[in-house]
């Protein structure tokens, strides 16, 4: 099979974006986004495409799933060994990210006509989503670790601009220089990663990487610094990238802020795809991590698990819908980090491996579902806190039933997705290790209470007044709701332990009824306490709030992250370093420099009395000079 | 008859008139007497000239030809000279030295 | 007739013409079509030496001419070009074309304005044709004389103090560079009498292991003081900061580029075994210059100062490459100035747009100006992101070039120093989003600024000019890095060629 054309699947969008760039200014609003929806729907036709081929129409049952490189063409000669590649890599987490970006983004998209409607900046968005969807699909595609980075790049800078879309709110911007910078110093470490582990595998193409009897794992062993490898250091290293993108501790600050961009780009990037890189980039590297460099793995592994609760309780002290909705994400997303850490390498051991990609697929169904839904519900209240917000059920119905399933999902109800993905991470960690279990276990259940908390506050409550009553978006919101939440409701059924593994042969997976019960019951357990909490208004929460006061303080404040880091950037860097370095460089290295200048003019100065201008004063010096001469040469030579 | 004077007594002429000039010259503010003391020089010069001529080589003439230049030269010195004192005696209402010391720094 | 000479007659009849001319209109005109001119003969000169390398042209340098100039000094005027100072070229004539229209409107004596600009653009181009020593710092001091004139009568602010302050400081540079210069010249051969400043043939003869210790802080440093060497940079944020605009373009867009050419054709090829020895005093240098230029940019509030320092931290970085001295990181110092060439062009001719409208240069007295002048404001964000390293722009191609290179060495002090360098990446994205958000984003902050106009057309020339240079090099990368490296194979052999002391 042919996979050439998979080079349009990025190549389109990145076409759109050049149009809608150039020329957007001139069109009609909605010529603009009907341009960037079937540009994208072009992509979506030929990932699914791709995608049945590869797994189905083209396999041979019984074996493997190989990557195959669709495309490959050199960009760049670096040195003998080294020279980076732009290319399409088809294998199986790449094509599923290939479905999971387009269907999402193409959602999205549909969507965004609807809710961006008369924004005077309509053009300017779809040409960005356009770049996005671009350099995502490049990024997933890649071939070698090079191209992803420069990929990787890109998608930071387009969620840069989307995030500081609405430009002319302060907020706005100072979000987007936030995640910007900090995802940036976490691709320095990404940097520092590949550098590493190109210089001492001599490539960068992740077929060679990746390969179990390949150089980079031949090289595994050996202590280089502090007790670990080289290989174990540049994993650390790259994995610091994956974690800034993928908003995991410490590096998630700028997910919240984040949310300052529309609430379509929050559904895409900071929820369903841009987000979950870090994973992906875990995921693709993965048999380096497991087989080359364990201790790695286990630092993956402990900060997601981390990650995971701390989000967790975060999200249940936050008002701003979309902010749960963020901590949410992270909480998800660590999630899926702690499944990868915990994966071994091949067949049944690689079960954590699985579950990752199967939480990853589910997940960004159900949480771009959850933000479409916020979006149409500020979109009806004009605002962001849930506090404005109650009773929204009778007048958003479509709205409330898709945001329902997908808290169902999220919870981990069955027969809904979430509740498959889920299960399997929590089967893979307690094989793994007892401790990362009890921490995700407890996550579960309170993912079921923040999520329901959030759920009863939108949509019950007492509250009914409105400024303008709140009406039900058009169907060109609502029908990608109710696809993403046919997604939601059947994503679960797909047979990932056949389709995506760790070495690509199929394994045997059941649902392990011994782990399963016991985390639905935790779930059922959250939403249980969420209802008696929130269904109506009553006094429990702030007695909760009251007696927990210190730790719900802590938690409202983000445990302070945020000061930490305005601490680190205000104070320090700009304060004790760049302040200092200015001044040093205008006073000690400049004054040096007007030192010399006044010194040589000081010395002038004080010589210059000689030239006195009288004749007389010349001649004497003159003639007297003369007459020293002679007697020096008279009497003394 | 010259043969008589002794060299040393024409030396000390000179040299004594070569001193008077520089003398005249450093002490002087007037520009027309350091003008003067500057001629004294020249013939103080003038006269070593000719007089080592004549008791060293006396079949050659280069000392007295170069008597003669000197003279020319002394002679459009003079009238330079004189000119520029007349300017300046024009732009300053003097010729006193000390006044003529704007050229400094 | 080669082709080389045209690049000193072309501007010589520009010159003579803008002699001829009246006002402004008639002068800029003259200048425009000049450099036009020179532009396209610079793009002639590429494709002219990539159609001669496809022949099958091995020599080290194409299109060679060599007149006697001086026949007791020995001294030649000798041309010829390799690849890397066809690229040099290129730049030059880009930044030159692109500095005639962002200066369209300068009122003040207009002829003796172009006439300064095009004797500089000269200088420069005479300094990548040449193959002889002193012609070379002949066209160097060629160079930097008319800065004097143009910072001290067209400039602004502290005009006279920065004029001086860089001229003096260049000069000083020259002065070290011209005993550096010298000292290779009385060494270039054992024999008295075949003396030569001849680039080529001095690199094939060895200058003993004793001058070259000596000669060449002399050289690097007085290259280095160009190419903005800490502690030697602080001409450049005032000099900078005074000039007008296009003079800014030119002096950082290219000028700078002769100190980091320079020390990489003279003092490092010419002296191997002394630049190895010496390499990790200067190494310290510069990684200095490039953590500390984008610190210092950090809390600038002036446009010009931002600027100028980011300048510092990128010139710093093609030092820094340069000692690193293999061919990836050299390969990457090229590319490098390049990048830097055209981007700060760019961002200096931006900023002269952006204070002709607002009279102001101070960023916290402006803000969302995105919504006035999109055109300016996206045009701004392209080239900050593209000197914030942003891959499809020059930038990222040379910064992953230089770290590539510089991470080939395998001992713990390059490798420090190459993390240290590479973390500029974060602190300059530090400073050019500052300045985006302050400066572009935001709500409107004077309401004066309500009434301003985008770009005219000849500000649209000058900039989109730059922004096609930048992505070309960044999204087709290879074909600059193929001929910079073609040309770099016989240098890296010369430095690898000699016995490494060990030092490290």
């Amino acid at each position: 099979m042919d996979y050439t054309y998979t080079l349009f699947i990025p190549l389109v969008p990145l076409f759109v974006f050049l149009i809608l760039g150039l020329l957007g200014h001139k069109m009609p609003p909605i010529v603009a986004g009907l341009i960037g929806t079937l540009g994208l729907g072009l992509s979506a036709v030929l990932s699914y495409f791709t995608a049945m081929n590869y797994f189905w129409t083209s396999h041979v049952p019984e074996t493997a799933y190989t990557s195959i490189k669709g495309f490959e063409v050199e960009w760049l000669h670096l040195t003998e060994k080294l020279t980076i590649h732009l290319g399409v890599l088809i294998d199986p987490i790449s094509v599923m990210m290939l479905v999971v970006i387009t269907t999402v983004s193409l959602m999205v998209h549909i969507y965004s006509i609807g809710y961006m409607k008369g924004d005077p900046g309509f053009y300017r968005f779809f040409s960005f989503l356009s770049l996005f969807s671009f350099s995502m699909l490049g990024l997933v595609l890649a071939t070698n670790i090079f191209q992803m980075y420069i990929f990787w790049e890109l998608v930071g800078v387009s969620s840069f601009l989307l995030i500081g879309f609405y430009y002319e709110k302060p907020s706005a911007v100072a979000a987007s220089k936030k995640a910007f910078i900090v995802t940036r110093f976490a691709d320095l470490g990404f940097l520092i990663g590949i550098l590493m582990l190109s210089f001492n595998t001599g490539t960068f193409d992740f077929q060679t990487l990746t390969d179990p009897h390949g150089p980079a794992i031949a090289q595994a062993g050996g202590v280089a610094f502090m007790g670990m490898s080289v290989l174990t250091w540049s994993l650390i290293f790259i994995f610091v990238g994956g974690a800034g993108k993928s908003a995991m501790f410490p590096f998630h600050i700028w997910l919240p802020d984040a949310m300052e961009g529309p609430t379509p780009v929050s559904a895409l990037i900071h929820a369903a795809t841009m987000v979950v890189a870090g994973v992906y980039l875990v995921a693709r590297l993965f048999p380096v991590f497991a087989l080359g460099a364990p201790d790695a793995l286990h630092v993956v592994a402990w900060i997601g698990g981390f990650s995971s609760i701390f989000a967790a309780v975060i999200a249940c002290t936050q008002t701003d819908i979309k902010r749960v909705l963020a901590f949410s994400t992270m909480s998800q997303i660590g999630y899926m980090m702690l499944a990868l850490g915990v994966s071994g390498y091949g067949g049944e051991e690689g079960l954590g491996f699985m579950a990752s990609n199967f939480h990853l697929f589910t997940h960004a169904m159900f949480k771009a579902l959850l933000f479409l839904g916020a979006g149409a519900v500020i979109h009806a209240v004009h605002s962001n806190e849930i506090g404005d917000m109650g009773n929204l059920r009778k007048y958003l119905p479509i709205t409330h039933i898709t945001f329902l399933i997908a808290c169902l999902t999220i919870a981990g109800i069955p027969p809904f997705s979430g509740f498959f993905s889920k299960d399997e991470i929590l089967a893979a960690a307690f094989r793994d290790n007892k401790l990362l279990f009890a921490i995700e276990y407890i996550v579960a259940g309170l993912t079921a209470f923040y999520m329901f908390r959030l759920y009863y506050g939108i949509f019950w409550g007492k509250k009914t007044h409105y400024h303008h009553t709140p009406h039900e978006a058009p169907k060109v919101m609502t029908i990608p709701l109710l696809i993403l939440a046919f997604g939601s409701v059947f994503a679960g059924f797909l047979p990932f332990h056949n389709l995506v593994t760790s070495d690509g042969k199929s394994f045997e997976s059941h649902i392990d009824w011994m782990i399963a019960i016991p985390s639905v019951l935790i779930g059922v357990l959250g939403i249980a306490i969420a209802t008696v909490m929130y269904k109506s208004e009553t006094a429990i929460p702030d007695k909760m709030a009251q007696s927990f006061k210190h730790l719900y303080k802590w938690a409202s404040r983000k445990f302070y992250m945020d000061e930490v880091y305005l601490f680190v950037t205000r104070k320090i860097i700009f304060r004790y370093i760049s302040m200092p370095i200015a001044w040093f460089d205008r006073h000690i290295v400049d004054g040096t420099m007007n030192g010399i200048a006044g010194i040589t003019q000081y010395a002038a100065y004080s010589i210059k009395g000689l030239q006195s201008g009288k004749l007389q004063q010349y001649a004497f010096v003159f003639v007297s000079g003369t007459v020293i001469l002679v007697l020096i040469f008279v009497y003394l030579v | 008859m010259i043969q008589n004077i002794p060299l040393s007594y024409f030396l000390v002429i000179s040299t004594s008139m070569f001193f008077i000039g520089i003398y005249g010259f450093l002490t002087r503010r007037n520009l027309i007497t350091m003008l003067m003391s500057v001629e004294l020089i020249l013939n103080s010069v003038n006269i070593n000239f000719v007089v080592f001529n004549k008791y060293l080589f006396p079949q050659h003439l280069q000392g007295h030809f170069f008597m003669l230049i000197v003279i020319a030269v002394a002679a459009s010195e003079a009238a330079v000279a004189i000119a520029i004192i007349i300017n300046i005696y024009r732009n300053f209402k003097s010729i006193d030295v000390e006044n003529v010391d704007e050229m400094k720094f | 007739m080669n082709i080389l000479n045209l690049f000193v007659i072309i501007p010589m009849l520009t010159v003579g013409g803008i002699l001829l001319t009246k006002d402004l209109k008639q002068s800029r005109l003259v200048s425009a079509i000049g450099m036009g001119f020179q532009l396209i003969l610079s793009f002639v000169l590429v494709y002219l030496y990539l159609k001669e390398r496809q022949a099958g042209n091995t020599a080290a340098m194409l299109f060679t001419y060599d007149a006697l100039w001086f026949p007791s000094l020995n001294i030649h005027y000798a041309l010829g070009v390799d690849g890397i100072s066809v690229a040099m070229i290129a730049l030059t004539g880009i930044v030159v074309f692109a500095g005639i229209f962002a200066s369209w409107k300068m009122e003040l004596l207009p002829r003796e304005f172009f006439i300064s600009l095009i004797i500089l653009a000269s200088g420069v181009f005479g300094f990548f044709i040449s193959l002889d020593l002193f012609t070379m710092f002949l066209f160097y001091e060629l160079a930097v004389i008319p800065m004097y004139l143009l910072i001290g009568i067209w400039g602004s602010g502290p005009k006279e103090y920065s004029a001086m302050k860089l001229t003096l400081m260049l000069m000083a540079g020259s002065a070290m560079l011209l005993v550096g210069l010298l000292g290779i010249y009385f060494f270039s051969s054992p024999d008295p009498h075949a003396l030569t400043f001849n680039l080529i043939e001095i690199s094939k003869a060895h200058i003993p292991i004793g001058m070259q210790r000596f000669l060449f802080p002399f050289t690097f440093i007085g290259f280095g003081i160009l190419g903005a060497l800490f502690p030697f940079h602080t001409w450049s944020p005032d000099g900078h900061a005074s000039a007008p605009t296009a003079v800014s373009m030119l002096h950082a867009g290219v000028l700078m580029k002769l100190g980091g050419y320079g020390a990489f054709r003279v003092a490092i090829f010419l002296m191997p075994e002394a630049a190895h020895e010496q390499a990790w005093i200067f190494l310290i240098l510069t990684a200095i210059s490039v953590v500390y230029g984008a610190f210092s940019a950090i809390v600038q509030t002036d446009l010009k100062y931002i600027n100028a320092y980011s300048s510092v931290s990128h010139c710093g970085l093609v030092l820094f490459a340069v000692l690193m001295m293999n061919q990836t990181a050299m390969n990457g110092a090229i590319v490098q100035m390049i990048s830097h060439g055209l981007m700060t062009a760019l961002f200096f001719a931006l900023i002269g747009m952006i204070y002709g409208r607002t009279h102001t240069r101070l960023i916290n007295e402006m803000g969302g100006l995105m919504k006035v002048i999109p055109f300016l404001g996206v045009v701004y964000v392209i080239a900050g992101l593209a000197s914030l390293g942003l891959p499809g722009f020059s930038g990222f191609v040379a910064e992953m070039i230089i770290f590539v290179g510089s991470f080939q060495h395998t001992d713990l002090f390059h490798r420090v120093i190459t993390i240290v360098a590479a973390s500029s990446i974060v602190i300059t994205a530090v400073y050019i989003l500052r300045v985006v958000g302050t400066l572009l984003l935001g709500p409107i902050k004077n309401d004066h600024f309500l009434h301003l106009e985008d770009a005219k057309w000849y500000e649209r020339i000058s900039t989109i000019t730059l922004v096609i240079a930048i992505t070309a090099i960044g999204t087709a990368p290879y074909w600059l890095t193929d001929m910079i490296n073609y040309s770099l194979v016989p240098i890296v052999q010369k430095l690898s060629s000699i016995q490494l002391t060990s030092l490290y």
